[in-house]
């Protein structure tokens, strides 16, 4: 196992270059661990104060995105009745619109929508372990069923349970979320339920001059907005965002999330793993050098005597 | 030549005959696998093995209680979660005698890395039934998702499926009486040894590291920063307790193996109760450990006083602890200081009841605490979680009966390591 001068030499050039080569090309420090996001990425503003619960949304959804179409007139779009009850997404609806009446809000009847957020730091991408999640440029957070082997580790992970499976399905089953239109959004479209919302109750466009526009809402005089924009700051910043005349919490928003972004939460403990991997061996190796004798020394001595 | 071939097929029924059916003939063999204990097994199989079959042809939603907001359920908690924390007696014993010199601990190796190694296998078997999509298993090792804990978790639960595997080896090549094969064996072994602790002490964390990501959907008791080292403290007195039932089951199973070897009855007592005072030094560490989590806990705010003395989770990660942890570790003291093994066995199968519960507290109880709808397992789900325990034990007296696992064939003596 000795390595000769000349060989040692040429070792630690070679890893001279090597290190070189990867400085030339590496953000600072700065850029890599404050990088806030695709500056030109797309969001979706949507405000609760509008939306007039008419499902026109959903419908639009489903046809976006080829989804089982409703199986009688009682699960028909334009059927209302289905406010009545809270429901939440599944595998053939990417989003809902739940009704929350006035004893409930304490204030105005409100309708939210419900789908995928769309972090920008998503903790269902850092639960992936065969990148089924990205995190496109533009914003959407999208899934590939050919990564997936159906762990499920991206819904447990999710702080606001939104993805959903096909457990009816036997062999192929899929994660199933909004995918923002991702498609259309990379063709210059605009996702389904925007355009087709007659309120306006949901803008798309960049995440920055959405967040403008919201701000301006929230502070315009006697404005009736809680001071909060939902999504803003939640889970280290999410593409969709709301603003509500009716505090969020009164509107079964996970408001519990906090703003930190969770897949910084595994960081500190995946860092310790390199360490683990070179520094163990050395240690183990050690004790079995230490303590190998053991056996044979006492028979030796028996030997002796 | 008619005379060649005929001896060349009686050679060949003799090696089966010797092999597999441990010297009986087909008739003899089949007429001994009919004991109290194979019928009750074969009756499970026959439940169980359907409703196995019944999962892959319908799928997840037929078979389980599993949905939207409770994707995970008993195959995870029971078969991966439990399984493999309780599953590192070989990891253990590999550690202590070849790295630590206890070498008296020798006559446990084996029983302890075939219990290990079944336990992973198993684990992973139920893994895989949960899967909803099990043949696209070997994915990860392609698209690589190193961000993931759980890429850390399938990579080391493979490599150390291996290992198990190698370390296993030399009683199936004896058994078969391949004596080349078994020198060169001796020959990797300290490093698969060392390669496997490194790879327990990384999965046994990463399981726990698993639910770092999930602060809100983890009920805040049994969310802590610590959970990684909290699943790993607690795996090792899993596994050391696991090791000291198997040892007794084994040794009033296959106690007729053991004629003229070595481990007398109070050899064995003495190896016990030497188990029960390290895996009550890791019951110490694992209650201090804890306690210092729930301060934490209290002290950021994740939960208050009144969380733990007022609420159904509070009591129950009382229980959780009181029951656990602080039973087993003063039953293991007082079998030490009483030089008590049947004390150690006592302790060990609370031990690992406690190891069960915490699982499944953090799995199902803890996780989707504040969801509107909670997880229970189905029939099927526990019929299939029975099942391959089932299986499980089986295999591990089809090979005990037949390999040099509790006792070592002449020819091949121990080679010092």
């Amino acid at each position: 196992m000795a390595v000769s001068r000349r060989e040692f030499l040429k070792l630690m050039a070679g890893a001279g270059a090597a290190g070189a080569a990867v400085a030339a090309g590496a953000p600072t420090r700065a850029e890599a661990h404050d990088f806030t996001g695709n500056p030109d990425r797309y969001g979706v503003l949507c405000d609760t104060s509008l939306c007039i619960g008419c499902r026109s949304c959903e419908g639009a959804c489903n046809v976006a995105n080829n989804l089982p179409k409703p199986v009688d007139k009682a699960q028909a779009f334009e059927n209302l009745k289905v406010l009545d009850t809270k429901r939440r997404m599944d595998h053939a609806h990417f989003t809902v619109v739940n009704k929350f009446a006035k004893a409930e809000t304490g204030r105005a009847e409100t309708f939210v929508k419900q789908q995928c957020m769309h972090c920008d730091e998503p903790a269902c991408f850092a639960a992936c372990l065969a990148k089924a999640f990205t995190k496109t440029p533009e914003g959407p957070v999208v899934y590939a069923s050919d990564h997936c082997i159906g762990c499920r580790y991206c819904m447990q992970a999710c702080p606001f349970y939104v993805p959903t499976y096909e457990y009816q399905d036997a062999f192929t089953p899929r994660v199933r979320k909004c995918t923002m239109c991702y498609d259309r959004v990379k063709a210059g479209g605009i996702p389904a339920c925007v355009e087709t919302c007659p309120q306006e109750a949901l803008i798309f466009g960049k995440r920055d001059d959405l967040l403008k526009i919201a701000r301006r809402r929230l502070d315009a005089e006697n404005s009736g907005y809680v001071d909060h924009i939902f999504g803003e700051k939640e889970v280290g910043g999410t593409c969709w965002m709301y603003i509500s005349k009716v505090p969020f919490d009164k509107l079964a928003f996970h408001t519990e999330v906090g703003i930190e972004a969770l897949p910084r939460l595994t960081y500190g403990y995946l860092a310790t793993i390199p360490v683990l991997h070179v520094g163990l061996p050395v240690l183990l190796a050690g004790f079995y050098v230490i303590t190998r004798g053991i056996g044979k020394a006492s028979k030796d001595e028996e030997a002796h005597k | 030549m008619n005379g060649q071939a005929i001896t060349a097929v009686d050679e060949k029924t003799s090696w089966f005959r010797d092999k597999i059916l441990m010297g009986k003939t087909v008739g003899e063999y089949v007429r001994s696998l009919v004991t109290p204990f194979n019928v009750i097994a074969a009756m499970i199989l026959a439940v169980g093995l359907p409703v196995m079959a019944y999962r892959f042809w319908k799928g997840l939603g037929a078979s389980t209680h599993l949905s939207d907001i409770n994707p995970w359920g008993l195959w995870l908690g029971f078969d991966m979660f439990f399984g493999v924390a309780v599953a590192t007696g070989g990891f253990v014993m590999v550690v202590g005698v070849y790295l630590f010199g206890r070498k008296d601990y020798k006559p446990m190796v084996r029983p302890a890395i075939l219990t290990g190694f079944l336990g992973y296998f198993f684990a992973i078997m139920g893994l895989a039934i949960d899967l909803g999509r099990y043949w696209a298993l070997p994915l990860p090792f392609y698209y690589f998702g190193t961000a993931s804990v759980l890429f850390l978790v399938a990579e080391h639960l493979c490599l150390y499926l291996m290992i198990q595997f190698i370390e296993f080896l030399p009683a199936v090549v004896e058994w078969l009486n391949l004596k080349k094969i078994r020198a060169w064996l001796d020959k990797i072994h300290i490093g698969a040894v060392i390669l496997g602790s490194v790879l327990v002490m990384g999965h046994q964390s990463a399981l726990g590291a698993m639910f770092l990501l999930m602060p809100t959907r983890l009920h805040p008791l049994w969310y802590s920063t610590f959970i990684p080292y909290l699943f790993f403290v607690s795996c090792l007195y899993g596994g050391i307790a696991m090791l000291i039932i198997e040892s007794m089951i084994s040794h009033n199973v296959f106690g007729y193996q053991l004629k003229g070897q070595e481990h007398s009855e109070a050899h064995m007592n003495d190896l016990t109760i030497g188990l029960a005072k390290a895996a009550a030094f890791c019951l110490f560490a694992y209650f201090a450990l804890m306690t210092l989590s729930l301060a934490r806990g209290l002290a950021h705010g994740d939960f208050t006083m009144n969380t733990l003395m007022h609420t159904g989770y509070g009591w129950w990660k009382w229980f959780e602890i009181g029951f656990g942890v602080v039973l087993p570790m003063f039953l293991y003291a007082y079998a030490v200081r009483g030089n008590n093994a049947g004390l150690a066995r006592a302790g060990s199968i609370v031990a690992v009841l406690g190891v069960m519960i915490n699982r499944f507290n953090v799995v199902m109880v803890g996780l989707n605490w504040n969801a509107p709808v909670r997880y229970f397992p189905s029939w099927m789900e526990i019929m299939g979680s029975l099942t391959l325990a089932t299986i499980g034990v089986c295999v591990f007296k089809w090979i005990v009966n037949r390999m040099p696992v509790l006792y070592r064939l002449p020819d091949f003596p121990d080679v010092d390591h």
